[in-house]
């Protein structure tokens, strides 16, 4: 087995295998998760701190409760609330927690890249729960995951990502995650929200979404980010709903057997008709969820077990 | 009377390179040859380069406001080692230089403080806004050699005709950066594949050429003589080139960075790599070497502009732009002659010669007459960049630890050494 990374700051830096160890990993966790007692010692005596510059209420409740369950001190900080607005600067905020030695440090961030910068200059294992429009690691890996177990594996399958790429980190990690594990990607959506170069990256682009779902066996849908909007980018939400909106009809052209992913909070109605997203033949997103939890879970541990092997190395002189 | 010989002379009026001696008197240019050299105070050269000083068009020098950053003295030094002899300021200050009380007080820091010349340019518009026009009569007379908004553009098109109208009937040079402002507004680096795999706020290389396109249409309609401070894309210049072609007095600039260093620089959003307009791609860079060479961009400047570690230690999108340059000007240059892309004279006219005749200064030759602003320099000389070994205030330049080739031995204004290398610093340094 090997994961080799001091942190995990997105999909880009992982090699395949140490991808495919988090998920194994990650499939163990399921399996505790789903027990009544659903406690281990993996970071015990560690201390986690939740570092949320932007409003999350789902990823971080995910981290904080698989720290929880790894028996870890989790600490919350609200950064909006604090010292932010006392003009205090990222590197700042970040000594200063580092002063407090906590062993892993889970930051979002709006700023693409923020995260690498703030781990050039703490002691701890920083996860990145999302930066700007750069990467969420996590969120590719829980989905990789439920791929994996919805169907068997992980390579050569055919996924389309719909909706709005262009502000979206989520797209960005799975699209370099599918992509080094072998599948083919599709971007669908409006040209108006798919950024320039994707061709290069390897992924076909799609503005049809009919043209673009035909025999896909993953259909990944985006939640479309009204709060990041400039604004102008689509006429309207029901011109979207009618064009890029996943419904029965649309999603006939898919293989029968896809299935339809969703990183929430879905705009029923948007990008997405209800029904489809209830449908338990179709639809994943509750089960992505839980995969959020053991992924988590699995990533916190194999970076702890890296923390503590370099710790150890350390107090024997070794250097690291 | 003191005699450079056995120096290779760099000469960007004949784009010439020979062997030779050249003499100079009270401060000019008095003689030079290839023979026997004339009697007098002889500085031996060993075969090194002596060129004319770098004239360096559209350097911030932090004064006044952040006068931490950056100060004529500091600069003055900076330029002297970087073989910059005459510097042309930008009014991009804190306040801007939009008025000649303010335009005075900088000249006279300068004279102060400065060891090489100092020029200024003037605000086009007052605060650099873009709304009213500065009082360009009286900051001509008060010695404003060009009027600039740096890295302003002026939105409003009314207004920049009116500016460019009133300009040309002063006969005095003005300058602009070409870009459409509501596209680059808020871009960090170059739309394509690596700004979207970094996520970064992006702008595309097109918004350039429709500043150009535009800035040419009111040059034709008003008649000013103009020059783009900095050109970074090849779709920008054959709207350049036919300009040019019919008989507009305009002339365009590039930035040494834009010819050294290209948009994958920026790696893991190193934020010393982030500068205005953003870095490039590979294709367009190549291009604006080319155009370098074939004489279709005039001038090649620094666009010196010091950043404190405090601007530029955050998130990429949040970090100020600009890098230092006046001491890595010529070593980075140096890359393209090693590369057999420019030669010597080439670089020079683009760096001196062009410069200084945009603003009609007498300096940036080697002819006589010519004042003996002087760069000696060994184009060879291996060094790896330290920034903190830099004698400008700030330290961000994007060649820290780049292995570099190219030092400057020895710099003089007006016939008066300014800059000498340290004898020990390199085995192929003078008087050893």
């Amino acid at each position: 087995m090997a994961f080799r990374q001091k942190h995990l700051l997105g999909i880009e830096p992982l090699h395949p295998t140490e991808i495919t160890t988090i998920l194994d990993v990650a499939d163990s966790y399921v399996d505790l998760n789903r027990q009544a007692h659903k406690h281990s010692d993996a970071l015990k005596g560690m201390t986690q701190i939740n570092m949320f510059f932007e409003n999350s209420t789902r990823t971080q409740s995910s981290f904080e409760l698989a720290g929880k369950r790894l028996g870890a001190d989790v600490m919350n900080m609200s950064m909006q609330a604090s010292s932010i607005k006392k003009g205090e600067t990222l590197i700042d905020t970040a000594l200063t927690l580092n002063a407090m030695h906590p062993d892993l440090l889970v930051v979002r961030h709006p700023h693409s890249g923020a995260v690498d910068l703030l781990a050039e200059k703490v002691n701890c294992a920083v996860l990145n729960a999302g930066d700007g429009r750069h990467e969420h690691p996590t969120q590719a890996l829980l989905d990789a995951l439920t791929i994996r177990r919805a169907k068997g594996r992980l390579h050569r399958l055919s996924i389309a990502i719909c909706g709005d790429i262009a502000h979206s980190r989520v797209a960005r990690s799975n699209l370099i995650l599918l992509g080094k594990m072998e599948n083919r990607v599709r971007l669908v959506g409006p040209p108006t929200l798919i950024p320039a170069g994707m061709t290069e990256l390897g992924c076909e682009v799609y503005e049809d979404m009919e043209e673009g779902l035909k025999d896909v066996d993953v259909v990944m849908m985006l939640r479309l980010q009204k709060e990041r909007m400039d604004g102008g980018f689509i006429p309207s939400e029901r011109e979207y709903f009618h064009r890029y909106g996943l419904d029965a009809a649309k999603l006939a052209h898919a293989k029968p057997d896809a299935i339809v992913m969703h990183p929430g909070p879905m705009n029923r109605g948007v990008e997405i008709d209800g029904t489809i997203a209830d449908d338990i033949n179709r639809s994943v997103i509750q089960e992505q969820v839980e995969m959020g939890v053991a992924v988590r879970m699995a990533a916190m541990d194999l970076l702890a077990r890296n923390l503590r092997a370099s710790k150890n190395s350390a107090d024997q002189g070794i250097m690291v | 009377m003191t005699v450079f010989i056995n120096a290779r002379l760099i000469d960007p009026e004949t784009l010439t390179d020979t062997l030779g001696w050249l003499r100079i008197e009270q401060g000019v240019i008095a003689q030079q040859g290839t023979g026997t050299p004339p009697a007098g105070d002889q500085i031996e050269c060993h075969g090194k380069c002596l060129a004319p000083g770098i004239v360096d068009l559209g350097v911030k020098v932090s004064e006044p406001g952040e006068r931490h950053k950056e100060s004529f003295a500091s600069a003055g030094r900076a330029a002297a080692a970087g073989g910059v002899t005459t510097i042309v300021t930008r009014p991009d200050t804190l306040n801007a230089i939009d008025t000649p009380e303010v335009l005075e007080f900088v000249e006279r820091r300068a004279a102060m403080d400065s060891i090489v010349n100092v020029k200024h340019m003037s605000a086009l518009t007052k605060d650099r806004a873009g709304s009213e026009m500065v009082e360009i009569g009286f900051m001509k007379d008060a010695g404003a050699v060009a009027f600039t908004d740096c890295d302003h553009v002026v939105e409003n098109t009314k207004v920049l005709q009116r500016c460019m109208t009133y300009a040309r009937s002063l006969g005095v040079l003005v300058i602009g950066h070409p870009q459409e402002p509501t596209l680059s507004k808020g871009a960090a680096v170059t739309s394509g594949k690596f700004a979207s795999l970094r996520g970064l706020p992006a702008v595309s290389p097109m918004a350039e050429r429709m500043g150009v396109d535009r800035d040419i249409a009111l040059i034709e309609m008003t008649g000013v003589k103009y020059h783009f401070d900095q050109l970074s894309t090849a779709r920008a210049l054959p709207a350049l080139e036919r300009a040019k072609k019919n008989g507009l007095d305009v002339t365009a600039g590039v930035s040494i960075h834009h010819l050294t260093l290209n948009e994958y620089d920026v790696g893991d959003y190193r934020t010393f790599f982030k500068v205005k307009p953003p870095l490039r791609s590979e294709d367009d860079r190549l291009a604006m070497v080319e155009a370098v060479a074939n004489g279709t961009i005039d001038i090649i400047a620094s666009m010196h502009t010091p950043q404190d570690e405090e601007s530029k230690r955050l998130p990429f999108e949040e970090a100020a732009s600009g890098s230092v340059a006046l001491e890595t000007l010529l070593p980075a240059a140096m890359r393209l002659i090693h590369s057999d892309q420019l030669t010597l004279p080439e670089l020079f006219r683009a760096m001196a010669l062009n410069p200084a005749d945009r603003l009609g200064l007498t300096c940036g030759r080697l002819s006589i007459g010519a004042p003996a602003d002087l760069v000696l320099f060994d184009p060879d000389a291996p060094f790896v960049m330290d920034r903190f070994k830099l004698k400008s205030k700030s330290k961000n330049t994007p060649f820290d630890g780049a292995r570099m080739q190219g030092k400057v031995l020895g710099t003089w204004v007006s016939g008066q050494q300014v800059f000498e290398q340290a004898q020990n610093a390199t085995a192929t340094g003078l008087n050893q």
